[in-house]
């Protein structure tokens, strides 16, 4: 077995459960995504690049990641703010609210995106007022960036939620009775305590809309080199057949993936090795 | 911990807020943008489900579930969830018992390519399996179902079984009990919450799914479509009460797994307290 | 600085934490509000501190009603049982925290503020430690950058709740010198929250003996401990032994009453307390007021020897004798003694 036990455990089935681990990752993980690296390597160097740089290739990155982005952007601050107010504040409803926060985690994308659109369309009960003041979402980058946001939604929170809740009461009143205000206190002591977890929450809402389908391609009208997200862009050369052009960009889709969860882990490292008082 | 790369069942808000003394000012209008923003992103969507799917009233509702290609859709969505959990319930638990009360080297390398289809796209998986099976018709499709909800449910097992502690497992083996005995007579009843859940989400998530089927379906010939692929056919041809009406069978399993996870987490922490007020009394 | 706490009455929910405490503190003293768990004194230490608001009654700082005013502006320093230190500044920053947030106008110059910071660091003799984060150092360390983080605002009052109580038992003895010394320094009115007795006694220039949300005895060390006002008091500062009292020709004297007992005017049975210390062994009875009784354990490791021994009845006594008397009368096991009170104290029994 390469996998040793780094120190003898008393409890029984590590080599039953560890087998059938990993034959299940195997089978459904790792071979599956092997596949396109094969797939993207029948392509030479010049189709690769090609492939992955064609106007319309970068036109989709630039609106997944931008939008992404923006959606991670306002789930960072607005995700914050339900934090704090779920973990510090008393008001009616708030049970219900909390649990409705994991709503867009829960909901089947498809859902997701036949209602954001439905609402906001330009005779949606949204996209109606809006369109009186000018702005258009759906169907515009703007759109995606509304479906992504609801994507992001519960991530910031949850991941902050926790880290708030078990804040020591202690060096509020420590900062307080030293003379620090409430802004002093939030951006001096508060914040530097949920940092980590902030940017792990963020980063986790972003990776998670630069994968999202179903809840955008709805509201998002689809149109080449205007509001085509990257994993539509895979959907439409797979139609083509063109099953080697879609892989070299889904793996260079994928190499940004796993990019970014390889930062929330070093994030998370680096968190979990903060001094802590014993 | 695993990585926090999805939202668990015990980083959820205890029962207590702990009341601050803000003033009154800040909290409020806090609470109130805090209200708008929840207001116009959950809120409106999970109202306009509902309004939509009754808009042409009760009896076009029923109808539209009566179909019979709404019948097969949700059979078919049924059934491949079924088969995603088991195979999911047994991966997440074997997995869950190996991470938690172990320690071997690559481990961290397993959480790891455990979150990873967590964050893939939905399309990339999908596209995998095309290229994996290729022609194989409804062999495709029916894999395909299964495919993203593998690892739903170890996420949420892993940090009960950390929180509750080995002590028990290790009592039952010191008295005697092989393997399986104490599996079945120990763990399995003290995590039957969190196991619970994990199960229902996991379902939810497979039912749901809709990325990685589309691209499966739309390109392996011969198939039937899942609930969520219906949905996107009916709404593509306007037919918007149907599809907000299978939509809304959906959504209620939405709201189902939101107040499942709710009662487990109330019950986790109960059982929790227990526990600490046990160890706590001492002598 | 004086303290007054006039009327001081909070609640919990249903639970009444502090009814109706009336409480000053002249400037300058180092006082101890001691007590059992439960008792309010922590409750009263954040009241004045403004970290809690009372449900009715006033708090004055050098006369001045400052009970509406919040912790921020009152210019206490407070001390938590758990430092509370913020783990993600050196220590150095964590001392400076109170001048750098100090509105603009007030706020000193970096170099004043690096100056005063390293005068606190000499003055809790941490000053080889600036650079480090508090989860490298000790608890005895923490507490005492805790401290200086407190004073380095030149408070007028400070707090200390239950300051030594995560310490182990020797770092505790040490810092609680320490903290005297400092005071007797400094002459900050100080006012520190203890359940442990033999710090209050041994630190404080006044001791607050609270119990249930009331004040039962304010006084000095000296006052509390010979002087208890009631049973509650007498019984929280050490050990006691309880006998029934017999009343003979107005006089009290330990043992079984001779014919059922003697009731007191407001008809509560007397009870007879004695500190271990303060019980003789006898041979032979010396004097009218003694009982007959077996010795059951000797302990003899310490710097007295510890006698236990059993009345007629079964009911256990505590003895505490010097090495040289336990010699003297050849002290053993199952030998039948008398024990009589050098000195006791009858309270009503309640």
């Amino acid at each position: 077995m390469i996998l040793t036990l780094k120190k003898r455990s008393v409890l029984p089935g590590f080599g039953l459960a560890l087998g059938w681990t990993l034959l299940y990752l195997c089978l459904m993980v790792l071979i599956p995504l092997s596949t396109i690296l094969i797939k993207s390597a029948s392509l030479s160097w010049a189709q690769f690049w090609d492939a992955v740089s064609s106007p319309r290739a970068l036109a989709s990155y630039r609106l997944s990641f931008g939008a992404s982005l923006v959606a991670a952007l306002i789930n960072a601050v607005f995700g914050l703010l339900v934090a704090w107010i779920l973990v510090r504040y008393r008001f009616p409803f708030r049970r219900i609210v909390d649990g409705l926060v994991d709503l867009p985690f829960a909901l089947p994308t498809a859902v997701a995106g036949i209602v954001l659109t439905t609402l906001y369309s330009p005779n949606g009960w949204v996209g109606s007022r809006l369109t009186k003041v000018g702005i258009k979402v759906a169907y515009t980058p703007l759109g995606v960036m509304v479906a992504l946001t609801f994507i992001g939604l519960p991530f910031v929170v949850r991941t902050v939620q926790p880290v708030l809740q078990d804040l020591d009461v202690g060096i509020e009143e420590a900062a307080h009775s030293l003379g620090a205000n409430l802004w002093q206190t939030f951006r001096r002591v508060l914040l530097p305590e949920l940092l980590p977890a902030w940017i792990t929450g963020s980063t986790l809402a972003f990776a998670r809309a630069l994968g999202e389908y179903g809840s955008v391609v709805f509201i998002a009208g689809n149109m080449p080199m205007r509001t085509e997200i990257t994993p539509l862009l895979i959907m439409t050369k797979l139609d083509q057949f063109d099953y080697a052009g879609a892989s070299a960009i889904a793996l260079v889709f994928l190499v940004a993936s796993f990019s970014l969860l390889l930062l929330v882990n070093v994030i998370q490292r680096r968190q979990s090795s903060l001094p802590v008082l014993g | 911990m695993a990585t926090t790369a999805s939202p668990r069942i015990l980083t959820a808000p205890r029962t207590k807020p702990r009341v601050r003394t803000d003033p009154a000012l800040v909290r409020w209008a806090l609470i109130a943008i805090g209200g708008v923003f929840l207001g116009l992103f959950l809120l409106l969507p999970l109202a306009a489900v509902f309004a939509n799917a009754f808009a042409k009233g009760a009896t076009a509702y029923m109808a539209a579930l009566r179909e019979p290609e709404a019948a097969s859709a949700i059979r078919l969505t049924l059934l491949a969830s079924a088969i995603a959990v088991c195979l999911n319930v047994v991966f997440g638990v074997a997995a869950a018992w190996a991470i938690a009360r172990f320690d071997f080297t690559g481990k961290n390398l397993l959480i790891t390519l455990i979150d990873v289809p967590f964050s893939v796209s939905p399309v990339i998986s999908g596209m995998i399996f095309v290229l994996l099976f290729g022609a194989q018709g409804w062999f495709g499709s029916w894999l395909a179902a299964r495919d993203l909800k593998i690892i739903f449910a170890v996420p949420e097992l892993i940090p009960v079984m950390q929180a509750l502690g080995g002590e028990e497992e290790e009592a039952a083996v010191t008295l005697g009990a092989s393997g399986w005995k104490t599996f079945f007579r120990i763990t399995l009843p003290n995590i039957k919450w969190g196991l619970l859940y994990g199960i229902i989400l996991c379902n939810a998530r497979a039912m749901g799914e809709f990325g990685a089927v589309s691209v499966v379906s739309g390109h392996i010939r011969g198939l039937t479509n899942t609930m969520p692929l219906y949905i996107e056919i009916l709404y593509n041809d306007y037919q918007f009460v149907p599809a907000f009406a299978i939509a809304s069978l959906l959504t209620l399993l939405a709201v189902v797994t939101l107040v499942a996870k709710s009662l487990v987490e109330w019950k986790t922490e109960r059982q929790a307290a227990e526990h600490d007020s046990v160890t706590e009394e001492g002598l | 600085m004086s303290i007054e706490a006039r009327n001081i009455t909070k609640r919990f929910g249903d639970f009444a934490a502090l009814k109706d405490v009336t409480l000053q503190i002249p400037a300058g003293e180092l006082v101890a509000l001691l007590g059992p768990s439960g008792s309010g004194k922590t409750t009263l230490l954040r009241v004045i501190a403004g970290l809690e608001f009372p449900d009715a009654g006033a708090v004055f700082f050098d006369g001045v009603e400052t009970t509406e005013r919040s912790v921020q502006d009152r210019g206490v320093g407070f001390v938590f049982q758990h430092y509370s230190l913020f783990r993600h500044m050196t220590v150095f920053e964590n001392i400076a925290f109170g001048l750098r947030v100090k509105p603009r106008r007030e706020r000193p110059a970096n170099e004043r503020i690096r100056a005063r910071v390293n005068e606190l660091l000499k003055l809790v003799q941490l000053d080889w430690l600036a650079a480090r984060y508090p989860s490298q150092l000790s608890g005895g360390q923490r507490q005492r950058v805790a401290l200086a983080r407190a004073l380095a605002v030149e408070p007028r009052v400070l707090l200390l709740d239950e300051p030594f109580g995560a310490l182990d038992a020797k770092v505790r003895q040490e810092l609680r010198r320490w903290l005297r010394r400092l005071h007797d320094e400094i002459h900050v009115t100080s006012l520190f929250v203890t359940h442990d007795q033999e710090e209050a006694l041994e630190v404080a220039d006044r001791v607050v003996v609270m119990n249930e949300g009331r004040i039962e005895q304010e006084g000095s060390p000296d006052q509390v401990y010979h002087q208890p006002a009631n049973a509650f008091v007498y019984r929280f500062l050490g050990n006691l032994n309880l006998f029934s009292a017999r009343v003979q020709d107005g006089k009290t004297y330990i043992g079984e009453p001779a014919n059922g007992f003697v009731a007191q005017s407001d008809g509560h049975r007397p009870l007879v307390y004695v500190r271990p210390h303060l019980l003789n062994i006898e041979r032979r009875p010396t004097s009218e007021n003694h009982i007959p009784a077996w010795v059951k354990h000797i302990n003899s490791a310490g710097s007295l020897v510890k006698v236990e021994l059993a009345t007629e009845q079964g009911e256990r006594i505590q003895v505490e004798i010097s090495h040289e008397r336990y010699h003297e009368i050849d002290l053993k096991k199952d030998d039948a003694v008398f024990v009589s009170p050098r000195d006791m104290r009858v309270f009503a029994d309640t």
